[in-house]
């Protein structure tokens, strides 16, 4: 068995900050920002192929513990990213949206694949047109099903989003707004 | 005890303060800090996204409980029946008539319950 040597091992970089002799300082919002960044429990929303595409990024080889993202959340109360995978029909509409809006704040969505995002080939009748109609959506991932790689982009795209958010943004009017334009209290 | 050595449990002591301490502290800030948003579908029971219909605390049928303390009993029958079943050969006949008393042991309590009308549904 290969064994792990210590260079191997990722170290975050720590943010900007005044440093000295002994002492470190540097802003709440960005220590937050590193702790949330490098935590987030992603909640799999996996209804089709994308699904499969999400396994294997979980998987040893794709690894998403990588980015400290290996504990799944099944209940939407420890979630930090809604990770929509797979057509989302009409009918799954309402339920999509009832376990994003039960998620705690602050929360993430990550749209994976051409279903989700748009509806993909599916141009008919049943299928939502993407999930941004029901929910906001922060990062899409593009794909049919997109590969592990791409998945992994748009984790590190929202990793960037949790690192740079204000502390306030959940409390501001743009985001009440913003949610109000979805219904969402 | 003396005096001099209850202080060397001091550093202890001070480590469980640490340990309680820190743990109240961050759970206390992350509530206070943390953003929240309680709207009345957020405070709902999570369903897996459906609806919630009713209340979990509902009375059901004693009926329930009798079948399944029934179904226990039984299924401990078959239970002792594979050990017999690996060792059939080497038991022989004393096994066989062992078995057969045990097993009308129980018949005669199944067929009790069935006169008792225990597995009648309606």
């Amino acid at each position: 068995m290969e064994t792990v040597r210590l260079n191997d091992i990722k170290v975050s970089d720590k943010p900007e900050g005044l440093e000295g002799a002994g002492f470190f300082a540097t802003s709440l919002e960005k220590a937050v920002g590193l702790a949330r960044k490098n935590s987030i429990w992603p909640l799999p929303f996996a209804t089709s192929c994308c699904g499969i595409e999400f396994m294997a990024t979980m998987g040893a080889h794709y690894d998403l513990a990588r980015f400290g993202s290996e504990r799944l959340s099944f209940s939407p109360r420890q979630a930090d990213l809604l990770m929509v995978m797979g057509t989302i029909a009409k009918k799954m509409g309402p339920v999509l949206r009832q376990v994003y809006e039960q998620m705690a704040e602050p929360r993430w969505v990550l749209s994976v694949g051409a279903c989700a995002s748009s509806g993909g080939i599916f141009d008919t009748y049943s299928v939502l047109q993407g999930i941004d109609r029901i929910i906001p959506v922060d990062v899409y991932v593009p794909g049919c099903p997109p590969r592990p790689e791409q998945i992994i982009d748009g984790i590190m795209k929202i990793q960037h989003l949790v690192e740079t958010e204000s502390l306030r943004r959940r409390e501001s009017p743009e985001y009440k707004a913003l949610l109000n334009s979805y219904g969402i209290e | 005890m003396d005096q001099q050595h209850l202080i060397d449990y001091l550093p202890i002591f001070l480590m469980f303060l640490v340990a309680v301490g820190f743990v109240g502290l961050t759970m206390a800030s992350t509530h206070l800090l943390g953003p929240k948003r309680k709207t009345k579908i957020k405070l709902d029971s999570f369903e897996c996204g459906i609806e919630q219909k009713g209340n979990a605390r509902v009375p059901f049928s004693i009926k329930y409980f009798l079948v399944a303390i029934l179904f226990v009993l039984f299924d401990v029958e078959v239970i002792f029946m594979y050990p017999w079943a690996v060792l059939f050969k080497e038991l022989g006949l004393a096994g066989f008539i062992e078995m057969v008393v045990f097993i009308s042991l129980l018949l005669v309590g199944f067929f009790y319950i069935i006169k008792k009308g225990a597995l009648k549904w309606e």
